[in-house]
Formats: structure tokens, C-alpha cells, sequence
């Protein structure tokens, strides 16, 4: 199959279904005030990058994002170092590691707002808690995983403690944490906009919970969309930083491609 | 060859045993390699050949018994020793290159010193121009050549190899062989050389050393190879003293195989 066959099929999937919306809505075979028309809210959507106030919304949700991502990432991936090398550590706090990632998040929200306020800090703190445990787990998985052989190699080739860190754990654990860092931007995300769903000022979360309020579902549709993009954007962003960063990776079937 | 007889041997097992929980892999195993010796072990799978590297590696401490190097008792990683692994052991994320550099720039060497020699070595095992090339795009052979300039680039005293050519096909496999000879003869390294393939052990050694089936195993025959170097591993083979140690070696070796096939 080739590729521009897939994508046409894909824009004539899309173009069926948008204009599939439009004309239920505008036949009256389902109700406008419930779900809106596609070209209302891509009208909406131009209006708001026109008047400008959606970039204020789409900078608070982008730092929040990005603070979340990165201190959870950085502590994530610290922690899961210090238990793969330290059996001791990773013994005692196993059960209490389980615990906490075994908290539903959301629930967490509220007391994230009483402690850190109704600003940028109380979404950080629930999109670290989601990231934080995605990071852990991946470098810990990865750090476990070092082929042994790799390592006994290294160890007779006369490697130190630091220099079997930089040269062997973390290159191998490091594909376990950059294919894990796609779905850790997609939880910082939701961090950061269910904390503005449940109480902030500002933000997508905020402008998509407001809309609700006053059941103007055009607002709240042409948000979701902003909010899709938005994450296909990071998505894309962090996929090139990934396929830069594993460049020694076998693609699949390249296995032993020269002979 | 001539060696001198009354030097301190490179490797020394008195009494080695080695034990993974409950089973015994190897017992009571006494092994020299002398300075400048080519000793090849053969045995059944499962004869713990792979034990006996590890250990003189340092890299798991016996059970009970002791490992001279060069007459002193082992502890910790053997500082002397090379390791040829059986498996795919080079740092896939890092270039021919860099891999052959690594031990280098451990040991604290400029990066381009380090560099320019890793260069050389490269050439030396006949892949000058795959610098650049990543584990994963080299095949088998080319890996194990990059693997034998990792290690020999330490300039090892010691060699230890465990079955390092056991995945190639026979062509490039008695290509490497040779490669390795070659090599060995600049400047005598002592080899311990396992294998389960005993044309292997007779073509490369000075001395093939035959381990009896597993568990509890320890060396059963000592053979000397009085065959001539240099040797051409593939016409080393048709020569009727190679097929007289052949013959020999074969008789105490066919009875440990099907020894260790009756447990299996």
C-alpha cells in the first residue's frame, strides 16, 4: 500500500465525516444546541486566533504541560536509576510505589488546588504525579533489562561504576525512556487540563469548562479541537527528538543488513 | 614451540569447584595455561567450559579453590584478561569505533588517541572503512571482528574466548579462525579457548584439553598439538597428524557426548 493512496483515503474519511455533521445538523436530523456544526466552530476557532485571547489559554496549558513533563520526566527517571542499581531501596519501596501509582489522579486534583492554589503550580504537581510514574517505570524496566553479556563486556574492558552508568545503563535503558516520553507528554497534558477542568483561571481546560457552564457546545467542540492539535503538535515534537536520540536502533528487518 | 618449561604459568586452577545453588557445574578442576600458550578445552554441551572463563574472568569468584594469574591469587575482575564472548557483546548504540575505543577511553586515554588506534585495529581485522557503522548494520563475522579489536586493542596478556565463533557460517567462520591465528602469532598471547567443536580445538591449539560431561565436570585428557604454525586452519585439517590427534582425542570425547546426551 502506498503512502499517498493511505492519505487520500484518509482526507476523504475526514471530508465524509465533517460533512456528514454539517448536513445532519443542517437537515435537522440531530440537534444543533447538543452538538454544534463544523463550520460554526471552525469559525469560532478563526475568531479566537483573530481576537488573540486563545493564545493567553494555549501558553498557561503549553507551561503547565511542559513543566509537567520535564520535572516528572527528570525525578522519574532519577528514581528509576536508584532502585534498578540499589535492590535494597527498590525492596522496601515497591509496595509503597504500587500504592501511590494505584491512586486514581483525578482524585488528587482538589487537594492539589487546596495546597498549591488555583494557579500554574497545582496542575504541575497532578500532571508530575501522572509523568512521574511513566518515567520511573520505563528506566527501571530498561535498567533491568541491560543484557548481561553487554555489561560483563563493559565491566572486562576495565569500566567503573560512573562509566557503566553513561556508557551501558542509561544508552540501554534510554529507549525504554524515549518511547516512553510520547505518552508522558499525552498525560502532562491531561495533568494540566483536568486540573483546569476541576478549578484555574485560565488555560484550554478552563475555556472548554466554561463553555460547558453556559451550554455553548460550539465553544466547547472548537476547544476540544485547539486541545487535539495541540497535543498532535508536542506528539510530533517529541518523535523527532526521539528518532534523532536512537539513531542505533535497528529499524525492523534491518537486522544485519550488509554482509 | 619451545617455551621455557619453568616460568610462572598465566593461568593457574588448583582445586576450582563452582556451584550455582544446588548444582555443581565444575569440581576439583586443575588447569594451567603457560605465557605464550594456545590451550583449547572441548567437552559436551553443559561440561561448564563457560564457568571455567568466568572465573578465570573474575567475573564470578569460585566456589571453593583458588585462580592464579601469573602466580598471584585472583580477586576481584582479572586486570590481565581479554573476553571474547559467545553472544553479541559490543555496545549497540555505539559505532565500530567507539566500541573498539571503549576501553580506552576508560582507561582515561584522549579521545583522540583513543581514536586513531581504534582506527588502526580496525584496519588490522580488515574493516578499515566501517567506522561508522552501527552493531546492527555490520553482519555476524564483521561483529565479531569489531569484538576481537575491542579487546585485543588492551593488549590483553591473557585471551579468553568462549566459543566466539560458534554463530558463523563455516566460511567466515574459518576465516576468523585463521584471523585469530595470525594474530596470536604477533605476539603470543596466552589463549584459553573453548569449544564444543573439536576440529576447532585441534586446528588452533598447542594443547586441547578435553572436560567430562556435566555436572560436577573437570578436564578427563590433556592432548599436545605438535602440528606445525603457522597453520592454515582449512589445510591444517587434511594433513594425516591432524587426523591422528583427531582419532585420539575423539575416543575419550565420543564417550563424554554420549554421556551427556543419556541425561539429556
Amino acid at each position: 500500500m502506498d503512502k499517498r493512496r493511505v492519505r487520500l483515503l484518509q482526507l476523504a474519511l475526514l471530508v465524509f465525516l465533517v460533512l456528514g455533521w454539517e448536513f445532519s445538523v443542517r437537515l435537522g436530523w440531530v440537534d444543533a444546541f447538543f452538538f454544534s456544526k463544523p463550520s460554526e466552530i471552525a469559525l469560532r476557532i478563526f475568531e479566537w486566533f483573530k481576537s488573540g485571547e486563545v493564545y493567553r489559554h494555549l501558553w498557561i496549558t503549553l507551561a503547565e504541560t511542559v513543566l509537567a513533563f520535564t520535572s516528572g520526566t527528570l525525578v522519574g527517571v532519577a528514581f528509576g536509576l536508584w532502585l534498578a542499581l540499589s535492590p535494597v531501596a527498590a525492596a522496601v519501596l515497591d509496595p509503597f510505589l504500587k500504592a501511590l501509582n494505584s491512586v486514581p489522579r483525578v482524585i488528587l486534583a482538589p487537594i492539589f488546588t487546596l495546597w498549591f492554589g488555583l494557579g500554574i503550580a497545582s496542575k504541575v504537581a497532578l500532571g508530575f504525579t501522572l509523568v512521574f510514574f511513566i518515567a520511573f517505570f520505563n528506566t527501571y524496566q530498561g535498567i533491568r533489562e541491560v543484557s548481561p553479556v553487554v555489561l560483563a563486556n563493559a565491566r572486562m574492558l576495565g569500566a567503573g561504576r560512573n562509566q557503566l552508568l553513561r556508557h551501558v545503563y542509561l544508552p540501554s535503558a534510554a529507549s525504554w525512556i524515549l518511547s516512553s516520553l510520547r505518552t508522558s507528554v499525552g498525560f502532562a497534558v491531561i495533568g494540566a487540563v483536568v486540573g483546569e477542568y476541576l478549578g484555574a483561571s485560565a488555560g484550554l481546560g478552563y475555556v472548554i469548562s466554561q463553555a460547558e457552564g453556559v451550554f455553548d457546545t460550539t465553544s466547547v467542540f472548537a476547544g476540544i479541537v485547539v486541545l487535539a492539535v495541540f497535543v498532535v503538535l508536542l506528539d510530533v515534537a517529541v518523535s523527532v527528538v526521539e528518532r534523532r536520540l536512537l539513531v542505533w536502533r535497528p529499524e525492523p528487518g534491518q537486522e544485519g543488513g550488509t554482509v | 614451540m619451545v617455551r621455557p618449561t619453568n616460568s610462572t604459568p598465566a593461568v593457574e586452577l588448583l582445586r576450582v569447584t563452582q556451584r550455582f545453588g544446588e548444582y555443581t557445574a565444575v569440581a576439583d578442576v586443575d588447569l594451567r595455561v603457560d605465557e605464550g600458550e594456545f590451550v583449547a578445552v572441548v567437552g559436551p554441551t553443559g561440561c561448564g567450559k563457560s564457568t571455567l572463563l568466568n572465573m578465570i574472568a573474575g567475573l564470578r569468584p569460585p566456589a571453593a579453590g583458588e585462580v592464579r594469574v601469573f602466580g598471584q591469587s585472583l580477586e576481584g575482575l582479572n586486570r590481565r584478561a581479554g573476553y571474547l564472548f559467545q553472544a553479541d557483546a559490543l555496545l549497540p548504540w555505539k559505532t565500530a569505533l567507539g566500541n573498539v575505543a571503549l576501553g580506552l577511553s576508560f582507561a582515561g586515554t584522549a579521545r583522540e588517541e583513543a581514536e586513531a588506534r581504534a582506527r588502526g585495529w580496525l584496519a588490522k581485522v580488515g574493516l578499515g572503512g566501517f567506522e561508522d557503522r552501527y552493531p546492527h548494520q555490520l553482519s555476524g563475522g564483521m561483529r565479531k571482528r569489531v569484538a576481537l579489536a575491542q579487546v585485543l586493542i588492551m593488549d590483553p596478556k591473557i585471551l579468553l574466548m568462549d566459543e566466539p565463533f560458534s554463530a558463523l557460517d563455516v566460511q567466515t567462520r574459518q576465516l576468523m579462525e585463521n584471523e585469530l591465528l595470525r594474530l596470536w602469532e604477533e605476539d603470543q598471547k596466552s589463549v584459553l579457548f573453548v569449544t564444543h567443536d573439536l576440529e576447532e580445538a585441534i586446528a588452533l591449539a598447542d594443547r586441547v584439553v578435553v572436560m567430562s560431561a556435566g555436572p560436577a565436570s573437570r578436564p578427563i585428557g590433556n592432548f599436545p598439538v605438535s602440528l606445525e604454525r603457522p597453520r592454515d586452519v582449512t589445510e591444517v585439517r587434511l594433513t594425516e597428524a591432524f587426523l591422528e590427534i583427531h582419532r585420539e582425542v575423539w575416543g575419550l570425547l565420543r564417550e563424554e557426548v554420549m554421556r551427556a546426551h543419556g541425561q539429556a
